[in-house]
């Protein structure tokens, strides 16, 4: 089964999950799985629009799914995506 | 023709030891110039190390002063600095390190104003910053003038890093468009930040500033580095330059300074202008909890409470507020706190939009009331 690491910043929306295993044949419906899962995730994915918003970058191993089939990029079982979040650091806002 | 003192030969002599470097490669650090915005926890190290590489000239832009919560991680301050100008404490301390360099100082925020008139001249930028708009602007800059910008960026243990150029590969465009929403947006503030984890990032950021300037090894361009002191893992991923990049593709739609508060939705420095109809201050809080009972709901983390609370709080953490606020009544007073009034005031957006409207935001979080209600709390 396919997996998905989640980063720190967006821990706290998965009851503190650093890896989730998913179901789905490609990158979107393992998205969607997560989503399903835990719906607060859904505004760091997704615009108003429903565009997806790059806040949040996914990538399969090392390649950004954009370079590759972006939601229709298909997935293997032993498959680890990697969400990059935008961080700053630093001060409060 | 650039040459070293005796007393330069002496001092870099580890460098010229290195065949990479030698003397052609310490004459090029001498005659170079590097830029670092911000001197907080990134801009310690980079500094730092930069200044003891011999970088001929260092510009250094921050306009903050020195606060005791720094020392934990801002290693080019010290005790003796505090609350001197950030930018006079690291240039003292640099010129302590290497009176063989040249350290200009800007004290005063990196903005669209003046980030063209600070930024040209130098060979190289590094981001140290702590915030969005500062990020997307030092991005833009070293588009518009074609020079890299070294960049780092930190939360928790968590670290990233990448050398943006945009001649040779992306820009933080590219990778990252437009920001999260603020209050989206995870700030170390909020989160914490191992001390340490700033000194390995901002090294890093050091060592890629000076490949770069040596024109040495393989950079960070095209590649971004993530980092996990928890784990100590150190994993990398390719970036590709985006072809319709607003900022670095060949028909950029921006091609001069924007409103970056405005693009990003929040200040972009320290501002007290944050303005919110819902704020009590810790004395108006005072006053009315001694005529009523409303719920005082602490949206800090639980680990937080040990360090300081108020008597009959209700703990959600704001990371669990949009799942847990049915435990809430609609019908209630709800006063809501956190350390400084940050994340309690993004709370508010949450149960506004929950349907939520008694709603009061302690102003300056539990901080402020423990400096002007109950001084025995500690200020963290």
């Amino acid at each position: 089964m396919p997996s998905i690491k989640i980063p720190t910043p967006l821990r706290p929306y998965t009851e503190g999950k650093q890896i989730i295993s998913i179901e789905g044949e490609t990158v979107g419906e393992a998205l969607s799985f997560l989503l399903s899962l835990h719906p607060e995730l859904k505004e760091h994915f997704y615009k108003e629009d429903g565009q997806l918003s790059r806040f949040a970058n996914i990538f399969l191993g090392n390649k950004h799914i954009i370079t590759l089939q972006d939601l229709e990029t298909p997935l293997l079982e032993e498959d680890i995506l990697r969400i990059i979040p935008s961080i700053a650091g630093g001060i409060d806002l | 023709m650039t040459t070293l003192t005796d007393q330069e030969f002496l001092r870099y002599s580890r460098h010229l030891l290195i065949p990479e470097v030698g003397l052609d490669g310490q004459k090029k650090l001498k005659t170079s110039s590097a830029l670092v915005i911000g001197t907080g926890g990134l801009g310690s190290p980079i500094a730092l190390y930069l200044a003891a590489a011999g970088i001929g000239r260092i510009g250094l832009v921050d306009y903050d002063i020195v606060e005791s919560s720094n020392l934990q991680r801002q290693i080019i301050h010290s005790e003796e600095t505090l609350g001197k100008e950030k930018v006079e404490s690291a240039r003292t301390r640099m010129l302590g390190l290497n009176p063989h360099i040249q350290v200009d100082v800007y004290n005063e925020p990196f903005i669209a104003e003046n980030a063209l008139d600070i930024a040209t001249d130098y060979d190289i930028i590094i981001d140290g910053t702590d915030n969005f708009p500062t990020r997307y602007l030092s991005n833009d800059i070293a588009v518009f003038l074609g020079i890299p910008n070294v960049y780092g960026s930190i939360y928790q243990f968590d670290g990233q890093s990448s050398v943006f150029y945009a001649k040779e590969g992306p820009c933080y465009r590219c990778l990252f468009p437009s920001p999260p929403p603020p209050h989206l947006v995870p700030s170390c503030g909020d989160g914490g930040v191992l001390g340490v984890l700033p000194g390995t990032i901002g090294s890093i950021q050091a060592t890629e500033a000076i490949k770069m300037l040596l024109g040495i090894g393989s950079s960070l361009v095209g590649r971004l580095l993530l980092y996990n002191a928890l784990d100590m893992t150190f994993d990398y991923v390719n970036l590709k330059k985006n072809p319709s990049c607003p900022v670095c593709s060949e028909n950029p739609t921006i091609t001069a300074p924007i409103d970056y508060e405005e693009f990003c939705g929040v200040p972009g420095h320290h501002t007290d202008e944050w303005p919110s109809e819902w704020d009590i201050s810790a004395l108006e809080l005072k006053e009315i909890l001694e005529k009523s009972k409303p719920i005082l709901l602490d949206v800090r983390e639980p680990h937080e409470q040990q360090i300081s609370d108020l008597p009959n709080s209700v703990n959600i953490p704001y990371g669990e507020l949009a799942s847990r606020m049915s435990e809430l009544n609609t019908a209630q007073e709800i006063v809501i706190f956190c350390r400084t009034g940050n994340r309690s005031l993004h709370a508010i957006e949450i149960l506004l939009g929950a349907g939520f409207r008694k709603l009061k935001n302690l102003e300056g979080g539990i901080n402020e009331w423990a400096e002007d209600v109950d001084t025995s709390l500690p200020i963290y």
